[in-house]
């Protein structure tokens, strides 16, 4: 999927959420949703188990309507956290244009933080994205957690951020850092329109 | 009370999105035939939206395309006022009488109707009568018809007969392309994305999204640098953004930092908007801006899809400014197709720029579907003009203007009494214009000109009619004096008159008294004939008879008889050269009926000796046309126009 087309004048972005089952993933998604005026989103398609745990993935059109001609479109989608969903996150995965990658800040799920992160570098390398250039942002999320249960951002960063990515606190509930967050990727993900750098 | 449309409000200054298109296109209509469709209109949506803006474009566009509609705008409180006045002054019927004479009545903000029965029923009257007389209505209101309360079911259900149209608040593109065109408007140009910024701020009536660009407008004129986004944001009260994100906020900070409130979205919206605007090449941008426009239109714009397909295209601007040519090419030609032949208006052919050749085609074909204005009669050719001292300017007139049309003399006006020539002068002047190439000449009696009107007007084709006299090169009329009372081919005339000698196309008629004599024509019209040449035609002398009678009589076996023939004929007293080709036929009947060469003793032999009963068409005083040896009368819509009365027209009929 290429990120402009020229033919029918659209910019199509695709934004894939990923990170640890239960980091606030889908919690990004439904704040965005409350917040975009109704003309502009299409219909959420949610598949959750009973638990509220993303079965498949989560999809949010946005419709931001005609920039500089053409009509431009977000697709926000998220992976199942899940270790054992590898395939389901390979075919989210598959023509993304930017990836938020929203880590668990408490100190407890470090370890699957690390293991989400190297599951995405796996997963992007294999469709063929240069992982160094590929946009990427990340949101620590939970932050406004009891201070003993979290870590602080720097503490994040230094185990996560090794590339030098841009991060953002968030309280995904609240939406604290969601929009900075989701503004971060696109503007990202925009610089790369002549490029053309889109996965698979 | 009526009050003026305003000349601000027009179909071309409304832009249409999504969410007006519906209505603009009824509209539109509405006001291309005026009663035929959607009676009435009935268009709600809330205040500033552009209600009263499509309603006073649909008096505009109704008035252009027929000047004589009579349009009456008003708003419900001045419905209601003159009513008042008129029961308090004892006229209710004068007041109810108005009403039957709009063609076009405009109402707006009917939604004041609510609890006043007596004027629900004022209206009630009023609309029925303007349905029942096919005449059109419009009306305005913030609300549904069945939303206003207590308003009589008759006058919902009329409504509801017609079209209930609703207008809702633009999108945001919708937004962007009003702002653009105020600012334009206003020859203000505005940074990149400061429009984009005012748009997604939320403004829902298209008023207050004026108001903020006026504000906007004000302060760039003072300002030395423009207006960056975050600037025209606080200009307009609205809180700013750090323009980017910081990393790694530490995370103290964020614990402290309030749950985010306003609108997050219009803000990333904003942002997405300006990276987009950054990186999407300019021309590209304008391309794909002007495919959008084009688009809405309903033009075709696959040249511009495969020019931004395109990695490098070599000129794009180029390619883009031969794209809108072509466009404004294909407007023009839509607009002469509708005139000459309105079924073609709308033809998809006049969508597509890459078929500017078919579209022109099409209206080649109009053009030759329409009957060209009659033109100059054959018989009447220059070579055939007898030059003598009398004719000599006149004829030095006609080289003149053959040589140099619409530039030498405009309008040329042959004056003279009857039979001196005059329609033979028009006719040799029309003939010589239409040899020229391209040439489409008019040149017909006056009063076969109003004739075609009265049918135009008749059969509702008065646009063209126009079209057909306003694409000639040249327009002759013969006795203009015919004008007289006919007040509007006068008005048609006059604008005609003015449109041709503008595009230097030649004008040329004949009348049968000086001009300043002329009763019951209009001073503007008389002073623009008087200000071309006005060339006096006297009766023939002695050098033009005998022209005349050399040309008719041939030369003959004996030419000393023929010159004594000659010599006598033209020495008769006549005051024209239809009296004399009447009495040279005459003598020249008599010689074919006797089997005898004609001669002067003939000729004496007929003429003076008392000549009983000669059909008059060949004597003819009254009889115009030519006679010729050989053919007899060969002008017969002149005959028949001059026989004097009922038994010459019967004669002509059994003809």
């Amino acid at each position: 999927m290429s990120l402009v087309n020229f033919t029918t004048r659209e910019i199509t972005c695709k934004i894939v959420y990923y990170g640890p089952g239960r980091s606030g993933k889908t919690t990004n998604l439904h704040y965005i949703y409350g917040r975009v005026p109704e003309s502009r989103r299409g219909r959420m398609v949610s598949l959750a188990t009973q638990t509220d745990r993303t079965l498949f993935f989560d999809f949010l059109p946005l419709d931001l309507g005609v920039i500089s001609g053409f009509t431009t479109r977000f697709q926000l989608y998220t992976v199942p956290g899940q270790v054992y969903y590898n395939a389901t996150r390979k075919l989210v995965l598959q023509g993304t244009d930017g990836v938020v990658f929203v880590a668990d800040s408490q100190a407890r799920r470090q370890d699957d933080n690390l293991e989400s992160l190297q599951n995405l570098q796996q997963n992007l390398l294999q469709q063929g994205a240069d992982v160094r250039q590929f946009p990427v942002v990340l949101q620590y999320n939970k932050q406004d957690l009891p201070r003993d249960l979290i870590l602080t951002t720097e503490e994040l960063d230094d185990t996560l951020n090794f590339r030098d990515l841009k991060s953002f606190p968030a309280d995904a509930i609240r939406g604290t850092g969601v929009f900075e967050t989701l503004r971060s990727v696109s503007e990202l993900v925009l610089k790369r329109l002549a490029a053309g750098g889109t996965v698979g | 009370m009526t009050t003026p449309l305003n000349p601000r409000y027009r179909f071309e200054s409304f832009v249409v999105g999504a969410a007006n298109r519906l209505a603009a296109t009824a509209a539109r209509a509405v006001s291309e035939s005026p009663g035929a469709v959607y009676n009435p209109l009935f268009i709600y949506g809330g205040s500033g939206l552009g209600k009263t803006h499509l309603q006073m474009a649909v008096g505009h566009a109704a008035a252009a395309i027929n000047p004589n509609l009579r349009v009456e705008y008003l708003t419900l409180d001045d419905f209601v006022e003159t009513f008042h006045a008129a029961i308090a002054a004892g006229q209710g019927d004068a007041y109810r009488r108005r009403f039957t004479e709009v063609d076009l009545l405009l109402l707006d903000d009917v939604q004041f109707l609510t609890h006043r029965r007596e004027m629900q029923a004022e209206l009630l009257r009023v609309t029925n009568a303007m349905l029942s007389a096919g005449r059109q209505i419009v009306l305005t209101s913030d609300r549904a018809p069945s939303e206003i309360e207590a308003l009589d079911e008759r006058l919902i259900q009329r409504f509801a007969g017609g079209l209930v149209i609703d207008i809702a608040p633009p999108d945001f593109e919708t937004r962007i392309a009003i702002l653009r065109r105020q600012a334009e408007d206003r020859g203000t140009t505005f940074a990149p994305s400061v429009l984009e910024t005012v748009a997604g701020m939320g403004h829902v009536s298209v008023r207050e999204l004026i108001g903020a660009l006026n504000r906007l407008v004000a302060l760039q004129a003072v300002n030395e640098a423009p207006l960056d986004p975050q600037q025209a944001l606080a200009v307009l009260g609205q809180p700013t953004r750090p323009a980017t994100p910081s990393t790694a906020v530490p995370s103290l900070a964020a614990q402290a930092a309030p749950v985010p409130s306003g609108d997050e979205f219009g803000s990333f919206l904003n942002e997405v908007s300006m990276a987009v605007g950054q990186q999407v090449e300019a021309w590209r941008a304008r391309v794909a801006e002007a495919m959008q426009a084009w688009e809405g239109e309903g033009y075709r714009v696959q040249r511009l899809v495969n020019l931004l397909n395109q990695e490098t295209p070599v000129d794009p601007e180029s390619v883009l400014r031969e794209f809108v040519g072509d466009i404004e090419r294909l407007k023009l030609l839509e607009a002469e197709a509708a005139e000459l032949e309105p079924a073609l208006a709308g033809n998809s052919v006049f969508r597509d720029p890459d078929s500017v050749e078919a579209a022109q085609k099409q209206v080649d074909q109009a053009r030759q579907g329409t009957l060209p204005p009659p033109g100059p009669s054959q018989h009447w050719l220059l070579a055939d003009l007898a030059e003598g001292s009398g004719t000599r300017l006149a004829l030095r007139a006609i080289r003149d203007v053959v040589a140099r049309p619409g530039a030498a003399y405009n309008p040329v006006v042959f004056v003279g009494e009857p039979g001196v020539g005059k329609t033979h002068f028009l006719h040799a002047l029309g003939n010589e214009l239409a040899a020229r190439p391209d040439a489409v000449v008019a040149c017909l009696e006056t009063s076969d000109f109003t004739d075609e009107l009265i049918k135009a007007i008749e059969k509702d084709r008065v646009n063209w009619w126009r079209a057909r006299y306003r694409r000639v090169t040249a327009l002759l009329l013969d006795d203009i004096q015919l004008l007289a009372g006919k007040e509007r081919t006068q008005e048609e005339l006059f604008w005609l008159f003015n449109l041709l000698v503008e595009s230097g196309r030649q004008l040329a008629f004949t009348c049968v008294s000086p001009l300043a004599e002329l009763k019951g024509i209009e001073t503007r019209l008389l002073t623009r004939l008087e200000g071309g040449l006005v060339v006096e035609l006297p009766s023939p002398d002695r050098e033009v008879r005998l022209a005349v009678v050399h040309r008719m009589i041939g030369a003959g076996a004996d030419p000393a008889e023929t010159e004594a023939l000659a010599t006598y004929l033209a020495g008769r007293a006549v005051d024209s050269v239809r009296a004399l080709q009447g009495l040279v036929q005459r003598v020249l009947n008599a010689a074919e009926a006797q089997q005898i060469a004609p001669s002067a003793a003939l000729a004496r032999r007929i003429l003076e000796g008392a000549p009983a009963a000669a059909p008059r068409r060949s004597i003819g005083t009254r009889a115009s046309g030519v006679v010729t040896p050989l053919a007899g009368i060969k002008s017969r819509e002149k005959v028949v126009w001059d026989w004097p009365d009922s038994v010459d027209r019967m004669i002509e009929e059994l003809r």
